[in-house]
């Protein structure tokens, strides 16, 4: 009987793909499976060697921790309350900057700009959020601190300063170094985020609400104001939230220029501290069971911070999407 | 129709648009400021000595090359733990699970792991490798940096395994493929480049984390290939070097700083560049 030679090469083939429709779809669903639960495993795992770790100085100091604002590591009484604030005015400051600027650069790269020249500056501006936040801070003390400390500072304390409530926010020496300046170089690091975010809705907005909005006459700036805007507003907060869960979180640039201060002050313009430059700074010098704890102690207050923030920032978006893929 | 109301709108949108304009410059110029001012003081530090001395005592001559041999092999071995498991977890989220509720608090978290602080990611490498070996190490480092890259690759994963069309895959079943081989031989090959991309943001932003490797890399003033032991990175030098006194050790900071911008920016073009012959492809 005749044998095709390859008869033999086509039914091992069978048998193999045999065994891979029998093996290989089990296995492969497994471990893309198990690859996708170690996902969920890591943030599992932060929450429980955080909470772990900080366990000695939680059962010292209780909540309290929360609120207390000594930070002493000679009479090992310490608390986040100063780092905690250091962190939210400096985040505030950043969104203060961050989001009419985001603004202004969605609006001019959704209805202002030329389509030719869109794409360059959308990526010109990505590559902003992609410079490594150490050279920020390098670059912040270095070229800003100086500029700040020479003519910035003294202008805003003798413009100012003088005034009646805000005046407190802008006493003291021109050091430079600073909320102020920790909170401009945050700002600017977010603003590329939240930029992208906001063009992204910007442009799900269904292009015959803006026309029928030109249509009767409104300038780009109502139909931006009324009509973009009103459609997309969650997803606006959704972006500006995300945005501010990064500045709360933001490390190395802050370190460079906030002082590491362990003090409260009114004042803008002193030096101060955030929980990220605290850890920063102090982690592998801390000695000591209580001082260790209570530095993961303020890790975790910054985790739980930023967990809220960036979980009601993605929930916003999530529901923004939904509404645009129905409408 | 009211004149005076008609000119105040447009003088409005007029400012408006002027205004978001001259914020888009600030921007943009900020953005050259910054490359500007990083090439004007780190060139006079890029010469062949950066590249073969190790970093120096304060007050005599070195240069960076334990800190960039650190980098390299921390972030490769970052990256090359981190590829696996990014873009196996994303596939099983674009390819098996997509809507239901386990693929969509995958997704969630990985998006907060995504945007969580790096220095959280430190602490609790610190934790979890730093405590259990008892002393800082290359390695810790490279779990800190692959625990950074993962969220990335399985984002880009999922998002460019999307984009493969289902009739692809519906023709490959109905050739009697069964699904494993329909994802690596079909949707892989179709998202390659998309993958790809992936790596590579995942690489250009280990590259530049300091915040994570302060607590468990640390640093090593000399050259060391055992990731047993403190490894030196470029940015934790840089870190250290910046905020030092001695002018030297700036001079390096700076040039150390030049290296991993041009670095970083590289990588972001080149992995928008391959996104973008895929679209036009």
């Amino acid at each position: 009987m005749y044998e095709n030679p390859s008869d033999q090469n086509q039914s091992t083939q069978m048998t193999r793909s045999h065994i891979g429709t029998r093996f290989g779809d089990p296995i492969f669903q497994m471990l893309t499976f198990a690859f996708a639960i170690m996902v969920l495993l890591i943030l599992g795992g932060v929450i429980l060697t955080l909470c772990e770790g900080a366990w000695p100085a939680l059962r010292v100091f209780g909540p309290a921790f929360v609120w207390t604002a000594s930070w002493n590591p000679v009479t090992k009484n310490f608390g986040a309350l100063v780092p905690l604030i250091g962190t939210m005015i400096t985040a505030l400051i950043a969104m203060l900057i961050g989001v009419p600027f985001s603004f202004g650069l969605a609006l001019f790269l959704t209805e202002i700009c030329p389509h030719g020249i869109r794409q360059p500056i959308a990526i010109a501006i990505e590559l902003l959020a992609a410079v490594p936040s150490i050279i920020y801070g390098i670059w912040g003390l270095f070229i800003l601190a100086p500029l700040f400390q020479r003519t910035i500072e003294p202008l805003l304390i003798s413009s100012l300063g003088p005034l009646p409530l805000i005046g407190a926010l802008f006493q003291g020496p021109p050091i430079g170094i600073g909320m102020l300046l920790a909170g401009l170089i945050l700002g600017l690091m977010v603003l590329p985020f939240i930029t992208a975010v906001m063009r992204e809705v910007f442009l799900s907005v269904p292009q015959v609400l803006r026309e029928s909005a030109y249509g009767l006459g409104a300038t780009r700036w109502e139909v931006t104001w009324r009509v973009v805007l009103p459609y997309c507003r969650t997803g606006v907060v959704g972006g500006i939230m995300l945005g501010l869960g990064r500045a709360l979180g933001e490390t190395m640039a802050v370190t460079f220029v906030i002082g590491n201060a362990h003090h409260l002050s009114t004042s803008l313009l002193a030096p101060g501290t955030t929980i990220s430059a605290t850890l920063a700074n102090e982690f592998t010098e801390a000695d000591g069971e209580i001082y260790t704890a209570s530095l993961i102690g303020l890790g975790l207050v910054l985790f739980v911070l930023t967990f809220f923030v960036l979980a009601i920032g993605k929930r916003l978006l999530l529901g923004a999407q939904a509404r645009t893929t129905l409408a | 129709m009211n004149r005076s109301i008609v000119n105040r709108r447009h003088r409005i949108d007029l400012f408006v648009t002027i205004l978001s304009t001259v914020m888009t410059g600030a921007v943009l110029f900020t953005l050259g400021a910054i490359l500007v001012t990083l090439v004007w003081n780190g060139l006079p530090a890029i010469k062949p000595s950066l590249f073969l001395e190790s970093t120096p005592p304060p007050g005599s001559k070195g240069g960076l090359a334990n800190a960039i041999f650190g980098s390299l092999v921390m972030t490769l071995l970052g990256i090359l733990i981190a590829t696996p498991i990014g873009i196996f977890a994303g596939t099983f989220l674009a390819e098996y699970a997509r809507d239901s509720w386990l693929a969509k608090t995958v997704r969630f978290i990985n998006d907060i792991l995504l945007s969580a602080p790096s220095i959280i990611i430190g602490l609790f490498v610190y934790s979890i490798v730093v405590v259990g070996m008892g002393h800082f190490s290359g390695w810790a480092g490279v779990v800190a940096l692959a625990i950074i890259a993962i969220p990335i690759i399985v984002r880009t994963t999922e998002d460019m395994l999307l984009l493969v069309p289902d009739a692809l895959r519906e023709a490959g079943a109905a050739l009697g493929t069964p699904r494993w081989m329909v994802i690596t031989r079909i949707s892989y090959r179709a998202a390659f480049q998309g993958l790809l991309t992936g790596v590579l943001l995942a690489v250009a932003r280990v590259s530049g984390e300091t915040a994570p490797l302060l607590f468990t890399a640390l640093n090593n003033q000399f050259w060391n290939a055992n990731l047993n032991a403190p490894m030196a990175n470029l940015p934790v030098v840089i870190f250290q070097f910046a905020m030092s006194p001695y002018e030297d050790w700036r001079q390096l900071a700076w040039g150390g700083a030049l290296l991993i911008t041009m670095t970083v920016l590289a990588l972001n073009i080149a992995a928008r560049y391959s996104v973008n012959q895929r679209a036009r492809s």
